[in-house]
């Protein structure tokens, strides 16, 4: 069994990817934290945590739920707002939740606002300008979701969330795979759960600053 | 019929850069008479780009994009060079190919699109610089014609390889000298339209890209002559005003210059019989649809 581990970077200019690393996919009804494949109840409080300890918690959708290419996508799309409702109203004050698009892949270099998108290319631009700490990618085709996480785990300390339709991404840090209307909704039920249990890292940074 | 398929997702619309809500609202996907007059009055399909000020190779892509009869279901297929710098700007799907595939690429994407879509209309456009088309892509480009693929190549024609520094390339004028071609071009140029001609290709066009009317009529029939017909062959001097010394402004002015009726521009047109016949029968088409819009107008 590897012994590599996919963990918040920066980890080094071309980290590896983590299948090359022996990470491997969960099957149906798992997950993955950290390259360790968990049952999904688990990775759902996870990623609940994760989230509510975040000084600037972000969600990314994609072109596959931003454009409403049919009906589901605009479901999914409307799953993601209300996601992001509930991250607002679970967060503490001094925490920022953002919702910022990746409406394309196109190669925007240099000219992209990190305020108002994020592009695959060059991730980091926005997870910089913005100081996301953690952030989830939904909606996103899954050759650009990783290298896009590559990118962000090479660079960044970004802690990386999946939302996958498909079997899942070994380059996030926690990854869901078959993505639904429900599961996006159930993460934010767990959010709600988790509410005022878990210690902003905010708070913790200002405490570790003054010791 | 194209803006059906683009929408954003109305939960998410807030939160889309204005550049993609713009392109929703006021793009002319779909439009059936779009040309280079809805410049200015509808988003473009070409973002900010990063070509020098003044270049005319901008003004020949705001132009095409503007005249494409189909944009939303067009795919452009690009080649190593300045052209390569704009196509992550554009609102069009495109395909960067290795230096000199382009033609070769556009086959197989032009075959495979109509396999993947049978009952839609999918065109495929060729644009590349002269070195992707005439010297290390000639190869490709001569055998689509000969194989009488169903595609457009466009040609930026700026006479040199412009953005690795002024090497001399198959289109250059003879006698030219350039920053890294000291001794000067001791050839012709390559006379590409008559090879097209020769080739199969049913289309030929040779000119400037100063005047945007004579662009959009040239674009637009030869994406439908090679949708219908055949290959189709548009070669545009877009010079590098960097390279032969000019400024900014002085672009449009070289064009004029190069298009006087002894110059290597004077526009040449070349149509093949069937071809004719085609933009004969799309004409009267056209004629007959005006005329309907303007009883209807006249009614209303």
């Amino acid at each position: 069994m590897t012994q590599y581990r996919v963990l918040p970077g920066p980890e080094h200019f071309l980290p590896p990817a983590a299948a090359s690393m022996g990470i491997y996919l969960p099957n149906p009804g798992e997950a993955h934290i950290n390259g360790v494949i968990v049952p999904e109840e688990k990775a759902y409080e996870e990623a609940a945590r994760q989230f509510l300890m975040a000084q600037v918690p972000t969600i990314f959708p994609g072109p596959l739920v931003l454009w409403a290419w049919n009906e589901k996508a605009a479901k999914k799309a409307a799953a993601v707002r209300s996601l992001y409702e509930t991250l607002k109203e679970c967060v503490q004050p001094g925490q920022k939740p953002m919702l910022i698009p990746m409406p394309d892949y196109r190669p925007k270099y240099p000219k992209i606002n990190p305020e108002v998108e994020i592009n695959p290319n060059h991730p980091n631009l926005t997870i910089w300008h913005n100081k996301i700490d953690c952030c989830m990618f939904i909606g996103v085709h899954c050759h650009q979701a990783n290298l896009s996480l590559k990118i962000i785990r090479g660079g960044t300390s970004c802690y990386t969330v999946a939302m996958c339709a498909q079997a899942g991404h070994e380059d996030a840090m926690l990854s869901f795979r078959d993505a639904s209307v429900e599961k996006i909704l159930k993460l934010g039920e767990w959010i709600r759960k988790l509410k005022g249990t878990v210690k902003p890292r905010l708070a913790s940074a200002k405490t570790s600053a003054s010791n | 019929m194209s803006k059906e398929r683009i929408k954003i997702s109305p939960d998410l619309y807030d939160i889309m850069p204005s550049d993609y809500q713009d392109l929703v609202q006021s793009a002319t996907y779909g439009k059936e008479d779009r040309g280079w007059k809805d410049i200015g009055t509808s988003k473009e399909l070409i973002e900010q780009h990063s070509l020098c000020a003044g270049c005319p190779e901008s003004m020949a892509f705001r132009y095409i994009l503007a005249s494409l009869p189909n944009p939303e279901d067009t795919v452009m297929v690009g080649s190593t060079g300045c052209t390569s710098l704009v196509f992550p700007m554009v609102a069009v799907h495109n395909i960067h190919s290795l230096f000199g595939n382009q033609n070769a690429i556009a086959s197989g994407l032009k075959r495979a699109l109509s396999v993947r879509f049978p009952d839609r209309v999918k065109d495929v456009v060729v644009l590349a610089g002269d070195g992707a088309t005439v010297d290390i892509g000639l190869d490709m480009t001569l055998q689509a014609w000969f194989r009488q693929e169903k595609f457009t190549t466009i040609c930026f024609d700026n006479e040199l390889y412009a953005n690795t520094g002024g090497q001399e390339s198959g289109l250059m004028q003879k006698g030219f000298v350039a920053k890294m071609a000291p001794v000067g071009k001791l050839f012709d140029k390559v006379r590409l339209p008559e090879i097209a001609r020769e080739s199969g290709c049913h289309y030929v066009v040779n000119c400037t890209v100063s005047k945007p009317s004579l662009v959009e009529k040239v674009i637009r029939n030869s994406v439908l002559i090679a949708r219908e017909i055949g290959p189709t062959y548009i070669q545009l001097y877009t010079p590098c005003i960097l390279e032969i010394g000019k400024n900014s402004m002085e672009g449009l002015q070289e064009m004029r210059d190069s298009e006087k009726p002894t110059e290597r521009f004077a526009y040449k047109e070349y149509v093949s019989e069937p071809a004719k016949q085609f933009l004969a029968e799309l004409a009267a088409k056209d004629k007959e649809r005006k005329a309907a819009a303007k009883q209807l107008a006249g009614k209303a």
